[in-house]
């Protein structure tokens, strides 16, 4: 088969690119969610705010992930 | 500002080779690296500090034995009673330890000439993460009995129909999920933000050696992103060292739980 067109250049550069979409969609609703109840009923923040914080570190986790096996997968030395 | 001041003009991009330094003292073998130094240096400074600051304690505490009773108290009341109970009091020591060894380490990242957190080789968060993982199971095999235990632990409350669904989900995300995913987010978050602080230095020198003189001024906007970064990696240090044992405390506080 003839090739028409190419793509050339990084792919895992795509790769990471998409895997950043949930994640950052993910830390946005988690921060919007405790601005909001906090707004409705201030004495609450001081109960949510642990949660907050663990809540943006487990889905930065995969943001995170993105990017190092981004190089994993492309010079092919893992960290 | 770069790790090797011997190299002014490193090469841009960085690599993951910029993780893999050379020997400290050459021809002292491999093994005594940035890493392995910081490591001890981390676990000497930890010893020496609290055990200075208890060693007269008075009632009115001094500066030092206040910072000490601070970052203890962090640990007992804010992470161990609020997660996991009365009960866990017990665990306070270990979760304190753990907070505070996690944080020094993290923190190498940001002191200028170190620059390179030992929690970026995978080796160093996977051991934390092995020791949280057969903490909270032999914690939970020594309070309910072996079978029990993983009779409690993968059986969720649901109807039997939906049971093998459920174990093998259950069975993932407790057993397999939860250590894999507790050294990657630490080892994750320390690689990348090297990699960030390295793209803006060295991407401030790479300007900076550029052929048009147009292009020169961008890197000061390079290194001024450095030093916002840096800031931000100072907040992701804390926070990671935190996350880390408010998740080991609740995954305890899910070993120890009495059954529904």
């Amino acid at each position: 088969m003839e090739t028409f067109a190419v793509v050339s250049g990084s792919l895992s550069a795509v790769g990471y690119g998409l895997a950043a979409i949930g994640p950052g969609i993910g830390v946005g609703l988690i921060f919007a969610s405790y601005i909001q109840s906090t707004a409705r009923q201030p004495e609450s923040a001081r109960i949510t705010t642990p949660f907050l914080w663990i809540g943006f570190a487990v889905v930065e986790a995969l943001a995170l992930l993105g990017i190092a096996f981004g190089f994993v997968f492309s010079s092919g030395t893992p960290g | 500002m770069l790790e090797r001041p011997a190299v002014l003009a490193a090469e841009f991009p960085p690599s993951v080779e910029e993780f893999f330094t050379p020997s400290l003292i050459a021809g002292a073998g491999d093994w005594l690296t940035k890493f392995t130094l910081y490591t001890w240096v981390t676990v000497a400074l930890l010893i020496i500090f609290f055990l200075v600051a208890y060693r007269n304690p008075k009632l009115v505490p001094t500066k030092t034995q206040w910072i000490a009773e601070s970052v203890y108290g962090f640990g007992r009341n804010t992470v161990a009673k609020d997660m996991i109970g009365p009960e866990g009091i017990r665990f306070a020591p270990y979760l304190t330890t753990l907070f505070v060894f996690i944080l020094v380490m993290n923190f190498y990242a940001i002191v200028p000439g170190i620059q390179i957190s030992p929690n970026s080789h995978i080796a160093f968060p996977a051991i934390l993460a092995v020791i949280s993982y057969v903490m909270f199971i032999w914690l939970g095999v020594r309070k309910h009995g072996f079978g029990k235990y993983f009779k409690t632990a993968l059986m969720p409350p649901a109807p039997w129909f939906m049971m093998p669904i459920l174990i093998p989900i259950e069975l993932f995300s407790t057993f397999i999920a939860r250590p894999a995913t507790l050294a990657l987010r630490l080892f994750a978050n320390m690689f990348a933000g090297h990699m960030i602080l390295l793209v803006f230095t060295l991407g401030g020198f790479a300007l900076f050696n550029a052929d048009s003189l147009w292009i020169k001024p961008l890197s000061l906007l390079s290194w001024l992103m450095a030093v916002v970064l840096t800031f931000l990696e100072f907040l992701i240090i804390v926070l990671q060292s935190y996350v880390f044992v408010v998740l080991t405390s609740s995954y305890i506080q899910g070993a120890l739980a009495d059954e529904h």
